[in-house]
């Protein structure tokens, strides 16, 4: 289907049905109970999960495909922030020319830096990256605050001009509230609630068409792994002197991988805006870049369904363990002895939780990286392949068969 | 022989361009401010050499990219934040009065704290104030414990691994020695003063034949900058002149060959592991002064010290140093009222600048030796 | 006619004189072997007419035209393919997909972007890559990753591999270093059977000369950077010079 192999058309349906039922999938707990906190099915949560994972998907195509680490895709995420927020203050609040333009300016800010920090590989290319990321991080603090907006950051407000036509959603709301981001009126944050029983599935229309970018990201991330061009590229990673001495010239295939990562975050920037319209300079943060590189590698490297895994994972727990506080951590632990079993339970675990959750994905970030270095996927491989009664496999072996 | 000439040549080319830089600028702004500029720079150059000091050590040595190396810095920051902390402990000495200020009663009767107790009043309080060059004296075996038990329990396991996984892992233990720290003291800034007598400023203007207050540089900037040159010279005298050190510099060559030449090198690699943190954490300490630490300080420093690295040459000693002086003081002209007048925003962005500049046009830095970190 | 010139190439490493003055001449469709003690700057040549060294003088003509200051890529377009001392293959893929690559590089040229068909589309590479296989005697070995082949077969694809591209001149760097004897004899069979069966110019770096002798037609002897003699086999064995600059070495 779709010009893909079985095995890919089913990972592409399995993952758009995942998409389309996360809100029930998501929400297990019935309201009221004690595990309700674990409940990762509301929609502020459920579109970084989508949106985080079409950034980890388009790093994956450089990072996973080429081996080259970039630690400075930030700058194309906040890029793309920026420009989607610009088009809905200046044209329009419907989200697709501001998902447009995102995609477009990431795209030629990733073309200038890919093209001067491809000129070094290894660790040269990953601190060129990196200090290019870093001046752009710098410059939106300071001389390009008019831009930006500085360190107070930019959001939509009532008398921005919008210059298009109220129709194509231009203008200021006639009610005189701000406008929120839609697509040809509907707007993003919409939701509907289906309550049944205890439990209520929250459906909200901006994650779905998150999730709904997701899946074409994803689909071209398949079609790019299973041709030439994607073996091209993993040659690159392979030995990059043979494919040189064979003919073949690496660094277009590098900067194109480059370009093609640096747009799939830019996007992911530009939903972010339309999601929730604000941005500031944090997210721009080499910080940012490092968290990107976590999910990918968490989920796996070079594998197709790791880097949205990984997004997930990581999202959900910074969601969940920044919710976790001592009061809910005690009515947790009830059952517990008083006294102090349970205050050691609650005081470990507050450790790792509420604010202090950085330390939790810090623990994780070394575990993976100790004890898997194939990251989640090569996890549930080798889970699935000890109940089959198969011996082990490579790791690598599902991603990198060759397409036929 | 070689090798002796190249790293001669690289000198010249060092100084002669340190020279030239001297001149243009005195030229453009005159001998004065350039003067009072370089001054400036170099205790922040300073603090970035030894930070990338240890960082190319171990990467020389061990051939490991520790991305925890910044958080061995902040760390030995806290260990004087933490022997401060120490020092307010005390105790309420029995028949102590309650404090009141105007009648009013608070905070109950006033503890004594048991450094005062022990040496009395004066001394302890002398003892107290003096709290940053002592916990030198605790910093050095306190970082070089962590980094031998860092070597020992982690890195030695990441030696065979891609420098991808490396640089993980030890971004990953840096988050978590900051969340610690963080946990432990709070995200704010905490202050840990330079003793009483070495506050204020000395005029370097005047030695040197400017106008009066032209340069105006604080005691205790000089006193990091002497360190740090202290430091510098120790760690390579130690190299140069031990037999320890002369295997440290062969294995860096080469290590297998010294391997095989029965010396185990391994035990000396971990150790020197332990140095390079104890210079990080001195590095830390004596900065408290400078800049008040907080939990992240360690990446903030650990970002531009990886340019600074990268830019003298992965593997190459004296070209961290370099590197990190010319950095230093690049940075301090940057911030210049003249300067940001005219090009807004330099003072942000040179240093990133300056290393794209050099890495495109030297692909291995300034001092960096061929072959090092290019798979 | 001659293919390959190289007149008057010199190259420096800081004090030392890695070549001097050297001359040669390959014939079209000859072996011509280029033997010589370590040292005496074999590889060095040979970086230099790939593209990886640049000489300090001298011309380097491939076919009438200049391949200095082009790049590794551009010079094996122009139709020299090299084999490595160690085989450098692409560990990571497969046996198939290794061959198909330079079977692109054929077709496309050193670069296209081919990123929405898959791989199994390309029906001609698909052919062109089974057909080399296949005369590699390797097609049975095409889904296994190239990493895990022994040190022969690697060598058997990367020969393989150069001859997907229908190269004019083939270089071959030490192709037996390291081998055990019977990897050694079957790739001195190949060599012979491509050198039979194709329109094709060798041009081969050795230190073992009963890979040499059993190959080449014409022989150039290196020495502290500088040809010494070059001639037929059967003179070069005799040859006083010859036994004089291998003499602490190995004995001919």
């Amino acid at each position: 289907m779709f010009g893909l192999n079985g095995k890919d058309t089913l990972l592409l349906v399995a993952v758009a049905l995942l998409v389309a039922f996360a809100p029930i999938l998501m929400n297990p707990f019935p309201q009221g109970s004690a595990l309700e906190i674990f409940n990762g099915g509301y929609p502020a949560l459920m579109q970084r999960f989508v949106i985080f994972g079409i950034f980890a998907v388009g790093f994956n195509i450089l990072f996973g495909l080429t081996g080259y680490l970039s630690f400075g895709h930030a700058a194309f995420l906040g890029a793309g922030s920026y420009a989607a927020m610009w088009m809905m203050k200046l044209l329009t609040i419907n989200v697709i020319p501001a998902l447009i333009f995102s995609v477009i300016i990431a795209g030629i800010i990733s073309l200038a830096i890919g093209y001067v920090s491809l000129r070094r590989s290894g660790i040269y290319f990953s601190i060129l990256t990196l200090a290019f990321a870093q001046m752009a991080f710098q410059l939106a603090q300071s001389v390009l605050q008019p831009i930006t907006g500085g360190e107070t950051g930019l959001q939509t407000n009532l008398n921005d001009p919008r210059i298009l036509p109220q129709f194509l959603g231009g203008g200021s709301n006639v009610d005189g509230n701000i406008p929120k981001p839609s697509l040809f009126g509907l707007e993003m944050s919409s939701t509907y609630d289906l309550v049944m029983g205890p439990w209520t599935f929250v459906f909200n229309w901006g994650y779905y068409i998150s999730g709904l970018m997701l899946l074409i990201a994803l689909y071209i991330s398949i079609r790019i792994f299973r041709s030439p061009f994607g073996m091209m590229l993993r040659s690159i990673k392979s030995n990059q002197q043979r494919l040189n001495y064979t003919g073949l010239n690496s660094r277009p295939y590098m900067l194109t991988a480059f370009v093609i990562s640096g747009m799939y975050a830019g996007l992911a920037g530009g939903l972010l805006v339309a999601m929730d319209p604000q941005v500031g300079t944090e997210r721009m943060q080499w910080t940012a870049s490092g968290e990107v590189v976590l999910m990918t590698i968490l989920g796996g490297v070079g594998t197709l369904i790791g880097p949205i895994l990984g997004a997930s994972v990581i999202k959900y727990i910074e969601d969940i363990f920044s919710k976790f506080n001592d009061t809910v951590l005690n009515i947790w632990f009830d059952f517990l002895p008083d006294g102090i079993v349970q205050d050691g339970f609650v005081w470990a675990i507050s450790l790792f939780t509420g604010k202090q959750w950085h330390l939790a994905s810090g623990v994780i970030f070394m575990l993976v990286i100790i004890f898997l270095p194939g990251g989640l996927v090569s996890l549930t491989k080798s889970i699935g392949d000890r109940v089959r009664r198969k011996p082990a496999r490579d790791a690598n072996d599902a991603s990198t068969t060759p397409a036929e | 022989m070689d090798s002796s000439k190249n790293s001669l040549m690289n000198a010249g080319l060092a100084i002669g361009g340190v020279l030239l830089f001297f001149v243009a600028m005195s030229s453009l702004f005159g001998m004065q401010t350039t003067v009072a500029q370089i001054v400036n720079g170099l205790d922040k150059g300073a603090a970035y050499a030894l930070i990338a000091l240890g960082l190319t050590l171990i990467f020389g040595t061990l051939g490991v990219v520790n991305f925890a190396h910044g958080a061995l810095f902040m760390l030995g920051a806290f260990v004087t934040v933490m022997l401060n902390d120490m020092m307010t402990w005390g105790f309420v000495p029995e028949g102590a009065e309650t404090q009141s200020v105007g009648g009013f009663s608070f905070g109950g009767p006033k503890e004594t704290p048991y450094i005062e107790h022990w040496f009395g009043e004066t001394t302890g309080q002398l003892i107290a104030g003096w709290s940053v060059p002592l916990s030198l004296i605790i910093a050095v075996p306190i970082m070089i414990l962590i980094g031998v038990a860092m070597e020992r329990g982690l890195i030695k396991y990441f030696y065979k691994r891609p420098h991808a996984d490396q640089i993980l892992v030890t971004f990953g233990l840096a988050i978590i020695l900051q969340e610690i720290v963080k946990y432990n003291f709070g995200a704010m800034s905490i202050q840990a003063p330079e003793p009483d007598s070495l506050r204020g400023a000395m005029d370097l203007g005047v030695l040197l034949g400017f106008d009066e207050g032209a340069i105006r540089y604080p005691y205790w900037r000089l006193i990091y900058f002497g360190f740090a040159a202290l430091v510098v010279t120790a760690v390579f005298a130690f190299l140069q002149f031990t037999t320890f050190g002369m295997v440290i510099r062969a294995g860096m060559a080469d290590r297998e060959t010294v391997g095989l030449l029965g010396i185990n090198v391994d035990r000396r690699f971990t150790l020197m592991f332990g140095l390079a943190a104890a210079i990080a954490g001195v590095a830390g300490v004596m900065y408290n002064p400078i800049v008040p630490p907080n939990y992240h300080m360690g990446m903030d420093f650990l970002v531009i010290s990886f340019v600074v690295v990268v830019v003298g040459g992965m593997g190459s000693l004296p070209g961290a140093v370099l590197a990190g002086l010319l950095l230093g003081v690049l940075e301090s002209f940057a911030s210049m009222q003249v300067v940001l007048e005219t090009l807004p925003g330099t003072n942000q962005i040179v240093i990133y600048l300056a290393a794209i500049i050099i890495l495109l046009t030297r692909p291995r830095g300034l001092m960096g030796r061929k072959g090092v970190m290019e798979d | 006619m001659s293919i390959l010139e190289v007149k008057g190439v010199n190259k420096r490493f800081g004090g030392l004189q890695a070549l001097g003055d050297v001359n040669l001449s390959v014939q079209e469709k000859t072996v011509h072997a280029i033997i010589g003690p370590n040292g005496a700057g074999k590889s060095t040549l040979l970086n230099c007419l790939v593209g990886k060294l640049i000489p300090d003088t001298g011309s380097v003509m491939f076919d009438g035209q200049s391949v200095l200051g082009r790049t590794p890529f551009e010079i094996n377009q122009m139709g020299i393919s090299r084999v490595f001392q160690t085989p450098e293959i692409f560990g990571d893929l497969t046996v198939m997909e290794n061959m198909m690559i330079p079977c692109f590089a054929k077709r496309d040229g050193s670069f296209e972007m081919n990123a929405w068909g898959s791989v199994g589309s390309q029906k001609d590479i698909v052919e062109h890559a089974e057909e080399v296989l296949e005369d590699m005697n390797m097609a049975d070995k095409r889904n296994m990753m190239a990493s895990s082949m022994s040190r022969g077969d690697k060598r058997r694809l990367e020969i393989g591999m150069c001859l997907a591209q229908e190269p004019r001149l083939l270089l071959l760097d030490e192709p037996t270093a390291g081998m055990a004897r019977a990897d050694t004899n079957n790739t001195i069979d190949l060599l012979k059977e491509i050198k039979d069966t194709r329109d094709i110019t060798i041009a081969i770096i050795e230190h073992d000369m009963h890979v040499v002798f059993s190959l080449a037609e014409r022989i150039t002897v290196l020495a502290q950077g500088t040809p010494l003699v070059e001639d037929v086999p059967d003179n070069i064995k005799g040859n006083p010079k010859v036994r004089e600059a291998y003499l602490g070495e190995a004995q001919v």
